[in-house]
């Protein structure tokens, strides 16, 4: 059976990362609050998303770094594990992200004060991201060539389009997803490549279940056409 | 020396792919970079393969030395220990030397360059004579300056300004100034002589070679004989471990031509290891690349009880051959290793030798902290990733500053 072909190829674009120092930092949980209340979004982008993306090769790997500091550094293990539970990719915005982090700590500082301080040397450094899209070179007119292009596009890439893209309308539904719901008319992959969970994964672990899933679907194309 | 395609197997195509795609929005442009040594410690020998890789990536790539006498680089490793926050004694000669130095060299340097990179103290005087307004300078500092003397600082802080931005190892290096900062991580060369993959049978015939034995595990600190290494405290905490009975401790070193203090130290390291024959202290010069990848390769644990440190390039390399690093808990080793997932952190000489010795008795674990390390390395870093933040840094400074920049060729 010839596979069809996608209404829109899908385009790989690959997302690129600068880190600015703001120089602002935090020694206790009064000054993460309001430093956290006045971020943009750059700056939850680089200690959430980012975060998320260069520490992707431990498994299972720490959350987010608002999460990390608290829980490691300043030692509250419980506000830590409040920080770890938020989802970082089940928010339709930066800005929702920020309201969710920003509640636990508030409602702790309200209830508990300052709490301690770290020594010097162990503060929270506030950053910022200057993101770069950068388009490449691979496109995928089908989904045998989407399994191909998975195989060559770089971790970066993945990323962005499995778990950034959720940023992004429709709220809640990756760009591999959309392609492949939209464009070559596979909802039932599409629901699977959904429920990649980036917290369980390396991205090379990703991109390996990625590949099988498609594949089989390639292969269930072939059996129905034999 | 390797060009880009030999960094494949390494890296991956997808990162050559990225670094070309970027490159080629800035084919042509010229870069200067300017250092005060050629050869020994982080810089040079990073600049030594990143300036033919961005050559062989299209841009005109040039690097410099500035010159100065015994004067010269005393003084300037005084603010080098100022800065870094320790006790020092600065005079007003050492910031009059500082300048008739930098104007002496200026004659013999070509400054003219689309981007210049002026890297660490030595040559930041040298924007006070730069010229081409909208070309812009980038001041690379390697230095820990959290907790700079405050003199010294002053007298630096009027030259940072008058660069476009500064560039950072660490996030605690960030200072308060009216330009951006941003932070790059330093690197390693995965295909270098210090760096590359090494047969057994080579390990060991260098270490024969070295008069290393290996009948017990060694325990190493490689770097330079520098009272901020804290190289006493290494034996210290190796003997309150009690491990020579399993383990040898092996210093390595060589003093980089800009440390005259290096001499003094390293006697003062030998005197204190005398007559202890399970402490081996080398002195190897600094071209010693080969020798210093096969004594990290036969090496059980890697230390690096810095006071203070930069970057600290030397725990890069350990952990890129896998091995467990114990390291003090400053400068930038905070952000190569997180504690007890890809390394161990520790704060005082007790610290050190408790988990000397626990990592002696634990083999599995620290094999475990040595693959988790080997792997934040691959991903974070190595030259290739150095690389690339460095073209996206001119790619920003040309792009108009913006947080979110798309380069041409359609929209995600």
């Amino acid at each position: 059976m010839k596979l069809a072909r996608a209404r829109r190829p899908f385009r790989f674009f690959t997302r690129l990362c600068l880190t600015r120092l703001t120089g602002l930092k935090a020694r206790n949980l009064e000054e993460l609050l309001r430093h956290l209340e006045a971020a943009p979004d750059p700056v939850i982008y680089q200690h959430t998303y980012r975060f998320l993306r260069r520490h992707q090769y431990l498994v299972p790997e720490p959350p987010n770094d608002f999460a990390y500091w608290v829980g490691n550094i300043l030692g509250d293990e419980r506000l830590g594990e409040q920080l770890a539970a938020v989802d970082t990719i089940r928010f339709g915005s930066l800005e929702d992200l920020k309201r969710a982090l920003v509640e636990p700590i508030r409602r702790h500082v309200e209830g508990r004060g300052n709490g301690t301080a770290v020594p010097e040397g162990k503060e929270f450094h506030f950053m910022q991201a200057v993101r770069f899209s950068v388009p490449t070179a691979h496109e995928a007119q089908d989904l045998a060539g989407f399994a191909r292009c998975l195989k060559q596009v770089s971790p970066s890439s993945l990323y962005l389009h499995l778990f950034e893209s959720l940023l992004r309308p429709p709220p809640g539904v990756n760009d591999f997803s959309s392609w492949l719901q939209g464009e070559v008319d596979e909802p039932g992959l599409a629901r699977k490549v959904s429920s990649l969970d980036p917290y369980t994964h390396t991205l090379e672990g990703l991109r390996s279940s990625l590949i099988t899933m498609v594949e089989r679907r390639l292969e269930e194309h072939s059996h129905a056409g034999a | 020396m390797p060009g880009l395609e030999d960094y494949r197997d390494v890296v991956g195509a997808d990162t050559l792919d990225e670094l070309r795609l970027l490159a080629g929005r800035l084919v042509g442009r010229s870069i200067l970079n300017v250092n005060s040594t050629a050869v020994g410690g982080g810089v040079a020998e990073i600049l030594s393969r990143m300036v033919p890789l961005l050559r062989e990536l299209g841009l005109d790539a040039r690097w410099e030395v500035i010159k100065g006498g015994e004067d010269f680089h005393a003084a300037t490793k005084r603010f080098h220990n100022a800065l870094h926050g320790a006790p020092e004694t600065v005079t007003p000669a050492d910031y009059a030397v500082y300048d008739r130095t930098i104007r002496e060299n200026l004659p013999s340097l070509n400054l003219d360059a689309d981007i210049v990179f002026i890297h660490d103290p030595q040559p930041a005087g040298l924007v006070q004579m730069r010229n081409g307004a909208g070309r812009p300078w980038i001041w690379r500092c390697h230095i820990d300056l959290s907790r700079p003397d405050p003199d010294v600082w002053e007298f630096f802080r009027p030259q940072v300004e008058r660069f476009d931005a500064c560039v950072f190892s660490a996030p605690a290096f960030a200072r308060s100034l009216p330009i951006p900062q941003a932070l790059i991580s330093p690197s390693i060369d995965p295909l270098s002589d210090k760096n590359r993959e090494l047969e057994s049978g080579e390990v060991k015939s260098i270490v024969d070679r070295l008069e290393i034995p290996t009948d017990k595990a060694l325990v190493t600190q490689v770097s330079r004989f520098d009272r901020l290494k804290d190289p006493l405290g290494v034996i210290e905490a190796f003997r309150m471990s009690q491990a020579s009975g399993t383990a040898r401790l092996v210093l390595v070193g060589g003093p980089a031509d800009d440390d005259p203090e290096g001499a003094q130290v390293l006697a003062e390291v030998r005197e204190r290891a005398d007559g202890d024959d399970d402490i081996l202290v080398l002195c190897l010069p600094p071209t010693s690349h080969l020798e210093i990848n096969a004594i990290q390769r036969a090496s059980t644990i890697v230390l690096q009880k810095s006071l203070r440190e930069g970057f600290g390039l030397t725990v890069t390399e350990a952990l890129w051959k896998g091995k467990p690093v114990i390291a003090g808990s400053v400068g930038g080793l905070p952000n190569q290793i997180g504690h007890r997932h890809s390394g161990v952190l520790t704060h005082t000489v007790e610290g050190t030798a408790y988990w000397i010795r626990h990592l002696l008795k634990e083999p599995g674990y620290a094999k475990w902290l040595g693959a988790n390390g080997r792997e934040g390395v691959r991903q974070n870093f190595l030259l290739t990733r150095q690389l690339r933040d460095y073209l996206l840094l001119f790619l920003y400074l040309e792009g108009g500053q913006r947080d979110f920049i798309r380069l041409p060729g359609g929209t995600e």
